[in-house]
């Protein structure tokens, strides 16, 4: 079974369509990477798969649950998806531990006693064991989204969506975020980025897609896929960022 | 006991509570002129002026928002004959009234003034602008955009505040109907009808700041509209 | 018994004063408690809910609070509840603070920006554990310095109850002032008391306002 299958997803914002019928399927530990231009649909198809944007048309299973229903099923999809945001949204009134700990301890009750080596392996996966006490202003952007993916992980998911997570980083702290991904990925975490990184999405992921105009307009295995684009409109889109 | 509502003999004082409207309603303009007028002075002078005059206006300003109205009032109307001047119910109203607005507009005033940035004032003074005519043509409007929201606000409270004049028996919308009251005994229906009249006109004055405030923030430019060329008639052309 | 404004008289006003502590802090507890509950209502409830308190708030909020305080004392009395003056202050004080206070901390909840929903949501909490862990702490920063500037305006607003006999302070310097005929005297000992409990509140509030902006700007 797919760790993530979307079919025939279809979706607008009234009368604009966003999503065209969109079909795509990722294995246990693919590491899919989303590319396209703004507007493409891409964040939007992200933000369905956990269940923050509804949809009119198809279906979304992902890790084993269909995104339908009560939120308290979405409760228990989002449990095991995990998901990093462009703009971190970090609590800013708790500091990196409580951030961590917060959904483990009151969604999945893990005991108090816990946390700390909880607190621990996560921070160590994104190298940032001395932070714990540090309250989210008192962090770069580069850090602050490395602890969001710490609280991701925290709750152990068996997917990870990235929307754009590097985006709204100055160019010289994108580096660390997008090291901590690359260890994920060797890790063999499933893993589906949004991203603007062509040279990160070809060197990381397994399968690259293309989004345009709502739909998945071209895939493939990330190292042909940029060598050698099929259509018009992903040579175009790609020409200026690969020599 | 069932009480029967009758609205009857109240409305027969219809004349009265009509009257009262209109005071109430001149009452409430006039202070809001003048209170406006000294919070828009009072501000200036706390952001641009000599330290002495920005330390007294300070002072109006908190001795005038952290007591009541109510005793601002008994204060002008009973104390000051005290020190020889002796006013109208009416006068002493509009006195007071205008002061208590007078202090909260100030802030209010300077919160928009401190929100222009300084790179405008540069701009205009860089253009060869006095300092008064950069607070005149580049500062006022734009600030008074940001504050119109807390301003009109402000003067909704100053219209409801009014009714505390009845306490020295100026004549208003409340001092009609406490006479109403007094003389038919027919009290939760006297005071439904006054409450009913207040919350209109706070609707009708709320209705004038809405439409002042499209002639003051969307309208183009007054001179010659014919000769400015459409594009720049745009609405975010305007500050 | 008093024919001139002294030492006594002050002693009085004092007695009027506390009653006026007494009446804010009943009023503020009782606002709170409605305020909240209706803030709730209002930003987060079905739409009828929502609805019906927006109504409320619209209502109240162009009402005179006079008009209020009349109708609790006056008005209530005739449909045969009699409400002594403190309980018809009380109830009308808290009928007005409960209007401004939703309204308050509605807009703080409102100002809590949609992602801290989005990434409590995405971490599974439920609504609840939304509100509780996420929304409200942060929301509560925020509120902090409006709650305790609207505090001065509830220990202002007691002083209308003196128009329907609660002795309060400014009911005390109107009793002072038909004894001893010194209005100037008395309503500035009165107004001194007033600022005495409202000054330190306002310059908290602007303090707690300050400190807010200045921890926003990160």
């Amino acid at each position: 079974m797919p760790a993530l299958r979307i079919e025939k997803l279809r979706k607008s914002y009234g009368a604009l369509p966003v999503l065209k019928g969109i079909d795509l399927s990722v294995e246990n530990g693919d590491v899919v990477a989303i590319i396209g231009r703004s507007g493409s649909g891409k964040s939007t198809m992200l933000r369905c798969i956990n269940g923050l944007e509804p949809f009119q048309e198809g279906s979304i299973e992902v890790a084993g649950h269909r995104v339908e229903g009560s939120s308290s099923r979405l409760r228990e999809l989002r449990k095991e998806v995990g998901m990093v945001f462009q703009g971190y949204n970090l609590f800013p009134h708790l500091n990196v531990a409580d951030n961590i700990t917060l959904a483990p301890r009151v969604v999945k009750g893990v005991p108090r006693a816990e946390c700390d080596a909880l607190v621990q392996q996560v921070l160590s996966r994104v190298g940032l064991e001395e932070k714990a006490g540090a309250y989210p202003d008192e962090l770069s952007g580069g850090q602050q989204q490395r602890v969001a993916i710490a609280r991701s992980l925290a709750m152990k998911p068996k997917v990870m969506l990235f929307d754009e997570v590097t985006s709204a980083l100055d160019p010289e702290l994108t580096g660390e975020v997008l090291k901590t991904i690359a260890e994920l990925a060797e890790a063999g975490m499933t893993m589906v980025l949004v991203t603007h990184e062509m040279s990160f999405a070809r060197r990381v992921a397994t399968r690259t897609v293309f989004m345009h105009e709502g739909r998945v307009w071209e895939e493939g295995l990330s190292e042909t896929f940029f060598s050698s684009p099929q259509t018009p409109e992903l040579q175009s889109f790609i020409a200026p960022n690969l020599n | 006991m069932a009480y029967q509502m009758n609205f009857t003999p109240v409305l027969a004082r219809a004349p009265e509570l009509v009257e009262g409207t209109i005071n109430t309603v001149f009452l409430s303009a006039q202070s809001i002129a003048i209170g406006v007028t000294i919070g828009l002075a009072i501000a200036l002078i706390r952001v641009d002026g000599p330290k002495w005059a920005a330390a007294a206006g300070a002072t109006y300003v908190e001795a005038f928002r952290n007591t009541p109205l109510l005793v601002q009032l008994f204060l002008i109307f009973f104390g000051l004959p005290y020190m020889g001047v002796r006013l109208s119910a009416n006068t002493a109203a509009i006195l007071a009234i205008s002061l208590n607005l007078g202090a909260y507009s100030t802030e209010i005033f300077r919160a928009g003034l401190l929100a222009i940035p300084r790179t405008q004032i540069e701009a205009g003074l860089a253009l060869g602008l006095s300092r008064l005519q950069v607070m005149r043509y580049v500062i006022i409007v734009p600030a008074l955009r940001i504050i119109y929201p807390a301003l009109t606000g402000q003067l909704t409270l100053t219209l409801l505040g009014s009714s505390m004049a009845s306490a020295i028996s100026a004549t208003e919308l409340t001092l009609a109907a406490a006479k109403i009251e007094s003389q038919t005994f027919r009290s939760l229906e006297t005071f439904l009808i006054a409450a009913a009249i207040y919350i209109a006109l706070t609707f009708v004055f709320r209705a004038i700041y809405w439409l002042i405030g499209l002639w003051l923030f969307r309208r183009k430019a007054p001179p010659a509209p014919v000769l400015v060329p459409l594009l720049e008639r745009q609405p975010e052309a305007r500050i | 018994m008093m024919d001139s404004f002294g030492w006594p008289g002050v002693e009085f006003l004092f007695r009027g004063f506390m009653w006026t502590i007494g009446l804010s802090v009943i009023t503020f507890l009782a606002g709170a408690f409605f305020g909240l509950l209706f803030a709730l209502g209002r930003a987060l409830g079905p739409r009828w809910l929502r609805f019906a308190i927006g109504g409320y708030i619209q209502l109240v909020q162009a009402t005179p609070l006079l008009i209020v305080v009349f109708l609790a004392f006056y008005g209530l009395s005739f449909v045969g509840l009699y409400f002594p003056p403190l309980a018809a202050a009380a109830i009308s004080l808290t009928v007005y603070a409960t209007a401004f206070l939703a309204d308050i901390w509605r807009g703080c909840i409102e100002a809590v920006p949609r992602t801290q929903w989005e990434a409590a949501d995405s971490l599974a909490l439920s609504r609840m554990q939304r509100l509780r862990y996420v929304i409200l702490p942060q929301a509560f920063r925020i509120a902090l310095g409006p709650t305790v500037g609207f505090m001065v305006q509830i220990v202002k607003n007691t002083s209308v109850t003196a128009l329907i006999g609660f002795v309060e302070l400014t009911r005390a310097g109107q009793l002072l002032n038909n004894m001893t005929f010194q209005p100037f005297h008395v309503f500035l000992t009165v107004a001194v008391m007033y600022f005495a409990a409202c000054y330190p509140l306002s310059l908290s509030s602007e303090t707690l306002k300050e400190r807010k902006s200045a921890s926003s700007t990160h």
